[in-house]
């Protein structure tokens, strides 16, 4: 049992959030509300059981996520009995910044990675737990499982320390943080393994089922709500949809499914041919993006 | 979790010389076992035209190097850790850089592997960084090696030329403990004999690499060790409750079996161990648990539980090999953070016994490691810690050095042995302490750490401060550079090393005194932040004031009592602070003397002023 591969990633990520919790004066869970999120909670419960996480989670709202994930989360809190913090960036909000009128550049800039900041810098933590895993993009492949801020929340990816064996280093000086990714060795088939094996709720939005979409440059956009505007002669149609990775939900494409359980969904990817970023569009925006959103604060 | 696949997990990395093939084997076998998918092939094609080095072809490097420098310059950089499955393994790939000056990221890759593909361009047969990564893979303790002849394709598939590298490499390896070692013909850029046999190569019969991988058998050997487990957080949910987390480090335990605390040596039998999947009967290496004990006994986070009958040793000095990952180089003496398997504490290497020259393996003396370099250092902590020797268990015998200042991770540490030395001097108890001393001299001791530039006027103002106290009887001493230098610290010069030596034998020195209730004078340059805060930690927290003589070095250089800057600024002095040599300020000193608009009288006023503020005299 003990060289099972879902074990071992398990007891790693624990190992990893007791380390956090031992260590800094004042951790939070980036709770994102998709599947890997989902995985992070459920392993934060079983890490400090019988006593509950000694941290609470932190959502950064861009007021666009779905509806269902909004309904997710608040039934989620209920159901583990946790603190969580949510937060909009006030100035992004009073501006109006929006995905589909500013552009996803801007949207994300100012509704995620400076909201993100603005939400540290608050609340003063000083390690902070994202969901993220090597395998989605090539320089998160790159990151330390602890990995460094100078203050203001800036990562310098040439320069990382070195991580070796299990000996992360926790130690920072006034002002600097840590990213701490327990995700990290984790692939996208791992997630759902588990989150089938131990019956880990998730959105149902990753379940296909017939909604309302429109179809742009390629992509089935899901129209959750009367604020994505309608282009002259474009009538949202029922299709059955699901999504791989769920973010604002006019940056998220669905993709046609019938995907209706976790069983379907494992079998699916097991065949498919497109990774789950592919769905997302903020990923395409420029070359390396994804690195220089993450340098500049990004998670 | 009974119902999951019980696939088993290796994790390997690959290595070798720049331009082996390292990255490109990595792209190959992530393409071959279907792990790169359209829209990322798609990107990959872009990308190849873009930054590509195999003209129209696709460079699967491209696919690991994920950071826009790495792509620019075509190299890699840091490790970057990649995944892929078959129905028969799940594997971890840790992709390590072969630039000599990005050592440190190959050894991060090498600390967690269980297996190393050592790349080999046929054409250029074995290099300097093969077997300096050879040695390293060996040091961290990889046990198996894959030699992947690369680019075979580019010397016609020659048997000749792959035996003769193999014949090469088997000799050089000989003495680094390897258990196997397997030779394979590959080209990584065309797919021979990565996941598909090569019909190119057919004076070969043995494995493909993948083959090989999906069968190596790596031992997990961890189960049958000693039963280690290092106390990670203290759960307390309320006072009903006390448990240990951690995970297993090594062994087995059960329920009822009799522990002990590595440290304290207190004992007590285990009553439960709990997980939110319910309690077990027993743990193994790698599971993450909570421990219940049957008594009250005194444990915290950085304790090691071991089983009462076979303990770890327990030393505060030890034998390491010591590989430096700092731009700044190690320094016997200085004081670093030490952290080995759930705890910190702090640390000093005491002396570098030898560095290891790793293309021949040789033993050099030296005084110092610079980065990358792999030295064989005996280290004293500030505490006894637990520990087994790296080669008998890993997770036991390694530890990490951090920067005080900076916190960079700046050295990776394996424990070969403990020092007995340790436990065999005594100190000898005494009748008369330190208390009855400070109450016969009817003041309170203290050093007084003046430090500043050479020409500052330290030793001036020390000077009058001594003539001052010795009026009002205060019993004092005066320790002086140039004096020490004279006697004590002969053997010593100024390289960085040695200014740290001096400090630290000074720092003793002074410790002394201040045990026999003296104010004692100590008047040195001591340009590191470091060696200062080291003798300010040797003794009591009110008992150390650190002096600044804040003289601007215009101001020395104009003044220049000795005439050493105008030698050190014709070259005729090396390593002069403030010319060649850094001088590092304090941040926190609890006295700054300005002296431009000052004389040394008012200055030294200044100081006594303090001590009375301070009641160290009345």
């Amino acid at each position: 049992m003990s060289t099972s591969h879902l074990k071992r990633l398990e007891a790693e990520s624990i190992a990893i959030m007791r380390e956090v919790a031992a260590e800094f004066r004042n951790p939070v869970m980036l709770y994102s509300i998709g599947k890997d999120s989902g995985v992070m909670l459920h392993l934060a419960m079983k890490a400090f059981y019988p006593s509950k996480p000694p941290f609470p989670l932190l959502h950064v709202d861009t007021t666009w996520k779905f509806r269902d994930m909004i309904a997710h989360r608040d039934s989620i809190v209920e159901r583990y009995g946790v603190k969580l913090l949510v937060y909009t960036n006030p100035e992004g909000a009073a501006r109006g910044i929006n995905p589909i009128a500013s552009g996803s550049q801007l949207h994300t800039q100012v509704m995620k990675t400076d909201a993100l900041k603005q939400a540290l810098d608050k609340w003063g933590f000083d390690a902070a737990f994202g969901g993220a895993r090597r395998d989605e993009e090539k320089s998160r492949a790159k990151e330390r499982v602890f990995s460094f801020r100078s203050a203001g929340h800036v990562w310098d990816p040439r320069n990382q320390r070195p991580e070796l064996w299990h000996l992360y280093n926790t130690r920072i000086n006034k002002g600097e943080t840590i990213r701490v990714f327990p995700l990290s060795n984790w692939t996208e088939l791992d997630i759902w393994q588990y989150t089938r094996a131990e019956n880990i709720p998730v959105v149902p939005l990753y379940f296909a089922a017939e909604r309302p979409v429109v179809q742009r440059d390629g992509l089935l956009i899901m129209r959750d709500d009367e604020r994505l505007p309608l282009k002259a002669g474009e009538v949202p149609q029922m299709r059955r949809v699901r999504f791989r990775s769920l973010g604002c939900y006019p940056l998220s494409a669905a993709i046609e499914s019938d995907a209706a359980t976790l069983d379907d969904i494992i079998e699916e990817m097991l065949s498919t041919r497109t990774s789950e970023r592919s769905g997302r569009l903020i990923d395409s925006d420029e070359a390396a993006s994804m690195e220089k959103k993450k340098r500049e604060g990004y998670f | 979790m009974d119902a999951l696949p019980q696939k088993s997990l290796l994790r390997f990395l690959t290595c070798g010389s720049v331009d082996d093939g390292k990255s490109t084997l990595i792209g190959r076998l992530l393409y071959d076992t279907k792990l790169i998918l359209e829209d990322q092939l798609a990107a990959l094609t872009r990308d190849s035209r873009k930054h590509g080095t195999v003209g129209e072809d696709i460079d699967f490097a491209l696919l690991v190097d994920g950071l826009e420098a790495e792509r620019e310059q075509g190299i890699t950089i840091d490790v970057a850790y990649r995944f892929f499955t078959t129905p028969r393994r799940s594997f971890i790939v840790a992709d390590t850089p072969g630039h000599e000056q990005y050592t440190r990221n190959m050894a991060t890759g090498a600390s967690n592997s269980e297996a190393a593909v050592i790349l080999i361009d046929a054409r250029k047969g074995v290099l300097t960084q093969t077997r300096r990564h050879s040695y390293i893979c060996s040091l961290l303790g990889i046990r198996h090696v894959i030699l992947a002849v690369n680019k075979i394709d580019l010397v016609e598939f020659s048997g000749e030329r792959f035996h003769h590298i193999v014949a090469e490499y088997l000799g050089f390896a000989q003495g680094l403990g390897f258990e196997s070692i397997t030779p394979i013909p590959v080209s990584a850029r065309f797919g021979d004999n990565i996941t598909q046999r090569s019909e190119r190569i057919r004076w070969y019969d043995g494995p493909t690499l993948l083959e090989h991988l999906e069968q190596l058998e790596v031992e997990q050997t961890l189960d049958a060790k000693p039963f280690r487990f290092p106390v990670q957080w203290v759960n307390r949910p309320n006072l009903d409750f006390r448990g240990f987390s951690g995970t297993v480090a090594s062994g087995v335990i059960r329920l009822g079996d009799r522990i002990a605390v590595a440290a304290s040596g207190k004992e007590s039998t285990v009553a439960r161990i709990v997980t939110a999947d319910g309690d077990l009967d027993e743990a193994r290496a790698g599971d993450a648990v909570t421990l219940t004990l049957a008594d009250e006994v005194d444990i915290a986070r950085g304790d090691v539980l071991a089983r009462s009958e076979d303990r770890p040793e327990v030393v505060d000095q030890f034998a390491a090999h010591v590989l430096w990952m700092s731009e700044e180089a190690m320094l016997p003496g200085r004081s670093y953070m030490l952290r080995i398997g759930t705890r910190y504490l702090q640390a000093r290497i005491t002396s570098l016994r030898h560095k290891i020259d790793v293309n021949t393996l040789e033993h050099i003396a030296a005084r110092t490691l610079a980065l990358n370099e792999i030295g064989l250092c005996n280290l004293a902590t500030s505490a006894p810690i637990a520990f087994d020797p790296y080669t008998a268990n890993r997770e036991m015998g390694a530890f990490i050095l951090i920067d005080r200042y900076t916190n960079a991770t700046a050295g990776a540490g394996m424990i070969e042995f403990g020092l007995r030395r340790a436990t065999n001097i005594h100190r000898q108890n005494l009748l008369i302490d330190k208390g009855a001393r400070v109450a016969q001299n009817g003041h309170k001791p203290a050093i007084l750490w003046f430090t500043g530039l050479s020409g500052s006027g330290k030793s001036t103002i020390a000077n009058i401060v001594e003539r001052e106290l010795h009026a009002r009887d205060a019993r004092t001493y005066m320790l002086d550079g140039d004096n020490v230098r004279h006697g004590l610290n002969r053997d010593l010069g100024f390289t960085d090393a040695d200014r740290v030596e001096n400090i630290r034998r000074v720092g003793e020195v002074a410790k002394l005194f201040v045990d026999a209730g003296m104010i004692v004078m100590c008047s040195f340059i001591s340009p590191f932040r470091a060696e200062r805060r080291m003798v300010r930690e040797l003794v009591g927290g009110d008992e150390f004031i650190e002096v600044f003589i804040d003289t601007p070095l215009s101001e020395c250089m104009r003044r220049d009592p000795k005439g050493l800057y105008a030698r050190a600024t014709a070259g005729q002095i090396k390593n002069f602070t403030g010319i060649d040599s850094p001088y590092e300020p304090p941040e926190a000193a609890e006295i700054v003397v300005q002296t431009r608009d000052l004389s040394a009288e008012a200055a030294a006023q200044q100081i006594l002023e303090m001590l009375r503020e301070r009641q160290i005299i009345a």
